[in-house]
């Protein structure tokens, strides 16, 4: 047994051991609340000859915590659990009791939930393993970030999967003139933007990573909004978004990334159900000048479908004001449902990317040019509206 | 090339590391190494001379020694070291106003080094991807040593305009950390549960304490002027540390700093920093462009790096967190 544990027991024995009264109790309670510094002292002392500070059981290179080694030191030499391998452990991060067995359990609820989608054999035995080598990538912390905090293991293991489902079966999102988008170096993916909440920029990047054949990750700009909201703002950094402002749009393109950005921005995804496919302003241009400035070509690009997902009939300015939203929307079935008003209408949407629009040729200096970047932002602005038109004939029905 | 060299705040560690390390590259003909405490540790060739820069007596050892250079790393980061939080600001702003005084009417004066920080970009979700030099804070700093550096910049702006024949660089340097060096932010990885934002993971830049003392060393023997930017490389988050650590971590709520502050502080926890809470949840980046082309220096250290060469040791027990060896004196001597 080792001295803390000592300590702790009779601890607990004192004051269990007899029905203490109250006067007792109010010194107990004191004594707790302070200890003196002499028992500190030696309650240090005791501490140091536990065989995780001397060093007698030499700790291992990657052991992984301080505080609960103690508790996995004294379980192991108790012998109330069976010998861990300490690489297991080192993985987990944590000495769970029963780490095998919990991995194992891992496993088989890998292989059982791979064996429902589908999956069988080989392909499904590398999946798992696929699955264990994230977690434990993630535990470890051995993974890379950019400077815009863009984490590539993330978004491909966790952050596309979860989205497919929704591109695939919810929207059946059908893609046209993905050849417009440049196999490699730097692009600027210019759309429109609509439905309520920001679904159409997850399914652009969907779009551009899956349907390209340089499966190739957009980098969103997003605004400030996006980074300042919990939960929210993480994710979007983790997936590749940035802040939609030009210096990091003209490091992302100067870096040879494909940005995209959505110049309506909350007047474009705020707008009412009766102005839908309706552009807005498209901003000050600024984005213009970003792909100016760097040569980027600008790809037009519209979406179809994205505005019927939450048809907003009403907003309620003053509560959006109190809560500090840019708006807050009222649908057929929000907020009345609750969370189920939140689950979006199956609109079938269409991706168009239009034919690029090249900047190279006018040079870095035009972008000081206000004339210039106003027509361009117009000449993107018409294509992207013209396209919705069409498209929007195309259309048989808004589901199907 | 400079000739006499005069260094602040050689009590604590970069400075003392930087004393020694230009007294004894051959660069330099002289080292004078000032503080108001005496070092701990060895200055090398370094000739300490023991002064406070708040005291006029420091205009008079410049004119004196001749000095053609003078490196300021006499800026503090936590009120600990400084014995409060007034104390702090006093060194800080007040003496580097006194020294700049000095160095104002030193004829022999060729080249100032400030040590600055990155913190005076400030921490918000406005914020860049990356800051480049010449970009502002979007929300400045308002409290504690952020805020003092911002002061100090100003002071050392004011001093350029009115010497423009003397070179000035400033380093901005993304936070340091080092063995033995304490600063808030050694203080919140040597945590026995490390505190986290929920819902926000900032991403941080290091620079490692040696590669700290070679920036300033080259500051101060290079041609170059102006705000140099000075940080690891690469980039990785705040849970992403915590992770590579193998430190177990709790999700705070951000606007509840000071009662992690003060919760962490009572339950024997660790020290955490109130003011650090919104650079872990939004982070801050800075641009190398400038360190690289400018001032031709390259850390040694990657960010990644040099938050496990610091602080990955198995031997190291976190309930005793290091001491600043040389940092303690301080408080007494000012």
């Amino acid at each position: 047994m080792t001295p803390r544990d000592g300590d702790q027991r009779s601890g607990k024995g004192d004051a269990a051991s007899k029905p203490a009264r109250p006067a007792e109790i109010a010194a107990a309670a004191k004594a707790r609340k302070r200890p003196p510094r002499k028992d500190i002292r030696s309650k240090a002392a005791d501490r140091s000859e536990h065989p995780v500070y001397t060093g007698r059981t030499p700790p291992s290179e990657d052991r992984p915590l301080h505080v609960v080694p103690d508790i996995a030191d004294t379980a192991l030499a108790d012998g109330a659990l069976p010998q861990q391998s300490s690489a297991a452990a080192a993985v987990a991060g944590v000495p769970v009791p029963g780490l095998e067995r919990t991995v194992a359990m891992l496993v088989g609820a890998l292989r059982s939930a791979g064996a429902a989608a589908g999956l069988e054999g080989d392909d499904l035995e590398r999946r798992v393993a696929q699955t264990l080598g994230f977690l434990r990538r993630r535990i470890t912390g051995e993974y890379d970030i950019d400077e815009f905090g863009f984490d590539p293991d993330f978004t491909e293991e966790v952050w596309l999967p979860l989205l497919r489902p929704l591109y695939q079966r919810w929207f059946r999102v059908e893609v046209r003139g993905i050849e417009n988008v440049p196999a490699d170096g730097s692009a600027l993916v210019v759309a429109n933007h609509s439905g309520t909440v920001p679904i159409d920029g997850l399914m652009l990047q969907v779009a551009l990573h899956d349907q390209h054949p340089a499966h190739r990750h957009v980098r969103m700009l997003g605004a400030d909004l996006v980074f300042q909201s919990p939960v929210v703002g993480e994710l979007a950094r983790r997936a590749g978004t940035t802040l939609a402002a030009n210096p990091d749009a003209e490091r992302l393109l100067s870096n040879g990334h494909l940005a995209a950005v959505f110049p309506e921005g909350f007047k474009g995804v705020g707008k009412p159900f009766s102005d839908r496919y309706r552009l807005q302003r498209f901003g000050r241009g600024g984005f213009v000048s970003a792909a100016l400035r760097t040569g980027a070509p600008i790809v037009p690009c519209s979406i179809v479908g994205a505005e019927e997902i939450y048809p907003m009939l009403g907003n309620l300015k003053s509560l959006a004001r109190v809560l500090g939203f840019p708006y807050f929307p009222v649908t057929a079935t929000f907020p009345w449902l609750g969370p189920l008003g939140m689950v979006p209408l199956p609109s079938k949407w269409i991706i168009e990317f239009g034919a690029p629009i090249d900047t190279a040729t006018f040079g870095p200096e035009a972008a000081e040019d206000p004339m210039l970047v106003f027509d361009l932002t117009d000449q993107v602005r018409e294509t992207i509206q013209q396209t919705l038109y069409t498209l929007l004939l195309q259309r048989r029905s808004v589901f199907f | 090339m400079a000739r006499v060299v005069l260094v602040t705040g050689v009590s604590r560690l970069v400075g003392g590391r930087t004393a020694r390390d230009l007294s004894l590259s051959g660069a330099v003909d002289r080292v004078i190494a000032v503080d108001a405490v005496p070092p701990s540790h060895s200055l090398g060739q370094a000739q300490f001379v023991r002064a406070d820069i708040r005291n006029p007596i420091i205009g008079k050892i410049i004119r004196q020694e001749q000095v053609d250079t003078v490196v300021h790393l006499g800026v503090i980061t936590t009120p600990r070291q400084a014995g409060g939080r007034t104390s702090q600001k006093e060194i800080n702003v007040i003496g580097t106003m006194q020294l700049l005084a000095a160095c104002q009417k030193a004829d022999t004066l060729q080249r100032l080094v400030v040590k600055s920080s990155s913190s005076v970009y400030g921490s918000s979700p406005r914020d860049p991807a990356m800051f480049t030099e010449d970009m502002p804070a979007r929300k400045a700093p308002t409290v504690g040593f952020a805020k003092d550096s911002v002061e100090v910049e100003t002071y050392v702006r004011g001093f350029a305009r009115r010497r423009p024949d003397v070179a000035v660089t400033m380093l901005r340097m993304a936070n340091v950390v080092g063995r033995g060096l304490r600063t808030p932010l050694t203080d919140y990885f040597s945590m026995r549960v490390v505190p986290v934002p929920f819902g926000y993971d900032g991403r941080v830049q290091v620079l490692h304490l040696d590669d700290a003392v070679r920036a300033c060393v080259s500051g101060a023997t290079s041609e170059a002027s102006g705000i140099v930017n000075i940080a690891g490389g690469g980039f990785v988050t705040v849970k992403q540390a915590a992770c590579l650590l193998r430190r177990p971590i709790v999700h705070v709520l951000p606007y509840t700093a000071s009662l992690v502050a003060f919760v962490s502080a009572q339950g024997r926890i660790g020290t955490f920093d109130a003011d650090q809470m919104s650079w872990l949840c939004y982070g801050r980046g800075m641009d190398t462009t400038r360190m690289r082309e400018l001032l031709g220096f390259e850390p040694a250290f990657t960010t990644r790096e040099a938050i496990l060469d610091v602080f990955a040791d198995p031997h190291r027990t976190p309930q005793h967190p290091p001491r600043a060896t040389v940092a303690g004196p301080i408080g007494g001597g000012a």
